[in-house]
């Protein structure tokens, strides 16, 4: 997905240059999940009784044979994981659906991103319809795996009260929401824009002030 | 038992002098959360609003409301002085050093020439009678010092490659055991030591014997001082405290003789928020107290320890920026049987930044655990959240070590409460030693030949081969020097002021530590990591001498749990510390180390060339354990993990990391922040670290502060520097800029 406000477009491009990738940069940072998890583990320290690796993007769900490959050794590990995904790459097909089963195995907690409840609002936002994110929540209620919705509030564009009380609904359907986190629209990513040279669509939005931010947790999270 | 003990359990502490057992038999800890503290009464508003109008007034006159220049501070040299005399029954707690509130004492034991340019440089007349009588018949430390020093002492001193040496005032760093005014009364603190003089000096006049003595009656007369002072106000400490307000009372006036009768670059209050919480529990028991008396009481207290004042020069102010005077005061902690030492008071104590706003003065420091009450370790973060006022300190590592009534003596300095002294020595700059290394002995800034005339390198690119012995060379030397150097000021400190008051709360039979400390230690590391790890080619001038150094390659800093450059770390600590621990320190104290530099870094940097890690001349070193500027790539934990792995064991006085996360690195609002803390610190202390000043803002807020300090908001705006806290308006321009460069961690 491409959303208007992403603030880290930087991690769009998929592959660099496949001719120079062995002698770039990129392949100094490949890692193993070996390596990955010996350093994840020096910090275990800080992490408390819930904590543990969170694997975010991007969308992680692109690299799903090596999610689980790092979820499945995290877990021999007793290391807590947890993914933070728009699920958007989510299908009940196959070779996907089976895969992603298995993930889910080894998956401890979901940080879900939903974006908007409007199919069409949604294509406006991120390029793709929200089909196959709500499938998603569906599936993953259905299953049981914990997760916390999450939700960027942009004025003007995320946040009209028929549409956050349809979010409302729509998570009061779900059995496996532990926390519904609302995420108030930032600029500080305006600058990478700028640097990779995409015109930013959102630039005359201002941040939700304090009372906007109330009111979308009270519709959102309130009794 | 006497009525004041009334309900009080134990055996121990009722015939001999020992506070620890008292608290250990006494305390209630407590595991609930901070619901239950109450707001400031309205005596404390008026007061607080009185004082917080003298401290606008006393910056508005460049620093110093008020100076005496024409009485000797002495414990009975003033009348009665209070915030207000309008309002003085309103001050549930009274004393001042002077006879008025913010006016600074004259204290001329230290060295009368400081003393007189203290009131010179605010445009004062020094008295021309004090003058006479203490250049022609008395004489004062810093004369005594500067009889002794040799050449070389000098020339080191000159040099800068020992800074902020306690030569020309208090030494400081030692804390009476004030709570003893308070549980034993005066008169029985006099009969024991009484007793110890006795017991001293049969059969046997030896030197030590002889000064033992002396100091003995020195301290006995003190004892008689504090009792006068306290009838001054009114009071009568002859006998134990009976209820929460004496208590109170009696132990800051315990203080009060400490700060009356010495200037010492820190004046630590100690470990008496449990001891006092006591007290307050018995008086809440038995109905003669609220909860808003009891906080009330503590505000008093701490807007006392805000008030305290010393006359200080220039030069002294440049190495310890921003008035402080490190009234250092711990909370929490864990006792030896295993229950916290949280009590409500700790809450009480901590809530005095809500009460009363941020403050750098009393230092506020949390004897941190892991293993302390969730609820108590909550509430601190979210405190540090919102007023970045308190440092942390591991008091897992200290525990072993000092045992569970040590008290902060400095900065981060343990010292067992009314068992221990300290001779604080300043610190050796260890950069410096390392280009003294390279140019033979010559120093960078003055061109002198100041350390041992070794060969300087001449190759075309440094290495570790040859820079090593010649790097151990030139510690060894610095140790040498470092430590006479230290024998000789501790010698005459004894000698011509001597801390009478403090040195009564403690036991006769005193262990001394003796701290030195190392400046520029994550430069040394770095340094010596670009020599391994990369290719430093140096460059020469037309005399030969090595002056700057370019680096070509990349190499591992200190930092970024790195263990390539964080065994380097290790590496430079252990040799400095094995150097100084083959010499023979002064009163047989055991010598320790600190890397702590204060705010000293900017001096200290001032004065040391270009370095081969690529810091420029002149620049500030990094404070305390503190990675370089700019060196930290990895984020705030990977930093804190390269801090953690330096064993504490090896500088028991401490290591300071100061570090500023921005607010939105912790969490989304104070709550989120505050549990991220907790978490942060929680994996920090496990690792084994010892110390954490945590500044929670971002640097936006400092630029607009160094731009607009008129702005009410920047008033009491605090902020946690190397081992203590400032008003950060109260720092020099070239601080607050050194402050802005230092890294403000935008993610964990």
């Amino acid at each position: 997905m491409r959303c208007r406000y992403c603030h880290n477009p930087d991690t769009w491009k998929l592959s660099e240059d496949s001719e120079c990738s062995e002698s770039s940069e990129l392949s100094e940072h490949r890692q193993t999940v070996e390596q990955l998890l010996d350093r994840a583990e020096r910090y275990r320290d800080y992490w408390g009784r819930e904590g543990g690796i969170t694997v975010s993007g991007g969308e992680a769900l692109l690299q799903l044979d090596f999610l689980t490959e790092l979820f499945e050794e995290a877990h021999r590990r007793g290391i807590n994981t947890c993914l933070d995904t728009a699920a958007q790459p989510f299908t009940r097909e196959e070779p996907f659906f089976s895969r992603f089963q298995r993930l889910m195995q080894s998956t401890d907690l979901i940080l879900l991103d939903l974006k908007h409840m409007d199919a069409e609002r949604h294509r406006w936002l991120t390029g793709h319809t929200n089909e196959s994110i709500l499938d998603c929540a569906r599936w993953l209620s259905d299953a049981g795996v914990p997760v916390w919705i999450r939700h960027v509030l942009v004025p003007g564009v995320t946040d009209d009260e028929a549409h956050l009380r349809a979010m409302r609904r729509f998570i009061d359907t779900l059995g496996n929401v532990r926390k519904v986190e609302v995420l108030p629209y930032h600029t500080l990513g305006i600058h990478k824009w700028e640097k990779l040279g995409v015109p930013y669509t959102l630039k005359d939005i201002p941040v939700p002030t304090a009372e906007q931010e109330r009111r979308a947790r009270d519709i959102l999270t309130g009794l | 038992m006497r009525n004041e003990w009334r309900g009080f359990k134990g055996v121990k502490w009722l015939d001999e002098v020992n506070v620890r057992d008292f608290i250990q038999n006494n305390y209630t800890p407590y595991d609930g959360d901070e619901s239950f503290l109450e707001g400031p009464t309205d005596a404390t508003n008026i007061l607080w609003g009185k004082l917080q109008e003298l401290q606008r007034q006393e910056r508005l006159k460049g620093g110093v409301l008020d100076m005496e220049t024409e009485i000797v501070s002495s414990m009975t040299s003033y009348g009665p002085g209070y915030i207000d005399p309008a309002t003085k029954d309103l001050e549930k707690i009274v004393g001042l050093q002077t006879d008025k509130p913010l006016k600074r004492a004259f204290m001329p034991y230290g060295g009368i020439k400081m003393a007189e340019q203290a009131c010179t440089t605010y445009g004062y007349k020094p008295s021309e009678k004090l003058h006479e009588i203490f250049t022609k018949y008395c004489k004062t430390h810093n004369d005594g010092v500067f009889d002794a020093y040799t050449d070389e002492m000098l020339r080191v001193r000159h040099n800068h490659i020992l800074t902020g040496l306690p030569d020309t005032y208090g030494r400081g760093r030692i804390v009476g055991d004030y709570r003893r005014v308070a549980l034993y009364g005066i008169d029985f603190l006099i009969e024991q030591k009484e007793i110890d003089k006795y017991n001293c000096g049969k059969r046997q006049m030896s030197e030590d014997i002889i000064r033992l003595r002396e100091e003995i009656s020195m301290q006995i007369k003190a004892l008689k001082g504090m009792k006068q002072m306290a009838e001054i106000y009114g009071y009568d400490i002859s006998k134990p405290a009976k209820n929460a307000r004496e208590a109170v009372q009696w132990l800051y006036f315990g203080y009060l003789a400490a700060i009356k009768t010495q200037n010492g670059a820190a004046m630590s209050v100690g470990r008496v928020s449990t001891f006092l919480d006591i007290y307050i529990t018995r008086d809440l028991q038995e109905g003669t107290l609220t909860e808003k008396e009891a906080q009330e009481l503590i505000d008093h207290l701490v807007m006392k320890f805000r008030m305290v004042k010393f006359a200080r020069i220039p030069s002294y102010n440049e190495i310890f920026s921003g008035d402080p005077v490190w009234a250092t005061l711990e909370v929490a902690g864990l006792g030896q049987d295993g229950r916290h030492q949280v009590t409500k008071n700790c809450y009480r104590f901590l809530h005095t930044l809500e009460n009363m706003g941020p403050s750098p003065e009393p230092n506020l420091t949390v004897l941190y655990s892991p293993r302390l009450p969730e609820t108590f370790k909550h509430y601190a973060a979210m405190v540090s959240v919102k007023t970045s006022s308190i440092q942390y300190e591991n008091d897992d590592v200290m525990r072993p070590i000092w045992g569970d009534d040590y008290s902060i003596c400095c900065c981060v300095s343990a010292t067992q409460t009314g068992k221990e002294m300290q001779f604080f020595g300043a610190r050796a700059n260890m950069a410096k030693t390392l280009l003294y290394a390279i140019n033979g002995g010559v120093d960078a800034k003055t061109r002198e030949q100041c350390g041992p005339k070794f060969r300087p390198i001449t190759s075309e690119y440094l290495t570790w081969e040859e820079l090593e012995p010649r790097f151990r060379d030139t510690l060894d030397w610095l140790a040498d020097i470092y430590v006479n150097t230290l024998n000789l000021i501790h010698y005459m400190h004894d000698k011509y002021f001597y801390e009478a008051a403090e040195m009564a709360l403690i036991d006769t039979d005193v262990r001394r530590t003796f701290a030195t400390g190392i400046a520029g230690f994550s430069h040394v590391v770095d340094s010596i990591c670009a020599v391994k790890y990369a290719k430093v080619k140096i460059l020469r001038d037309e005399n030969g001498f090595n002056y700057d150094y370019v680096i070509e390659g990349d190499f591992p800093r200190y930092g970024n749990d790195d263990d390539r450059a964080d065994e380097v770390a290790l590496w430079v600590l252990k040799t400095f510390v094995a150097k100084i621990k083959r010499h023979h320190t002064y009163r047989n104290s055991e010598p320790t180390t600190s890397i702590l530099t204060i705010t000293s870094n900017v001096v200290y940097g001032k004065y040391t060339g270009n370095l081969p890690d690529g810091r420029r001349a002149g620049t500030p070193l990094s404070p305390g354990a503190n990675p370089s500027y700019g060196a930290e790539k990895n984020g705030l934990l990977a930093s804190l993990n390269s801090v953690a792995k330096i064993p504490y064991e090896y500088a028991l006085d401490g290591i300071s990391n100061t570090q500023t996360i921005a607010p939105s690195a912790l969490g989304h609002n104070d709550e989120e922040r505050a549990q991220t803390l907790v978490r942060v610190m929680d994996g920090y202390f496990t690792k084994g670290a010892h110390h954490l000043n945590v500044n929670v803002f971002g640097v936006d807020k400092l630029l607009d502060a160094m731009e607009h300090p008129e702005k009410p908001e920047y008033a009491n705006f605090t902020i946690r520097v190397s081992g203590y806290a400032v008003k950060f308006i109260d720092l020099t321009r070239e601080q607050q800029e050194d402050v802005i460069a230092r890294q403000a961690h935008e993610r964990l």
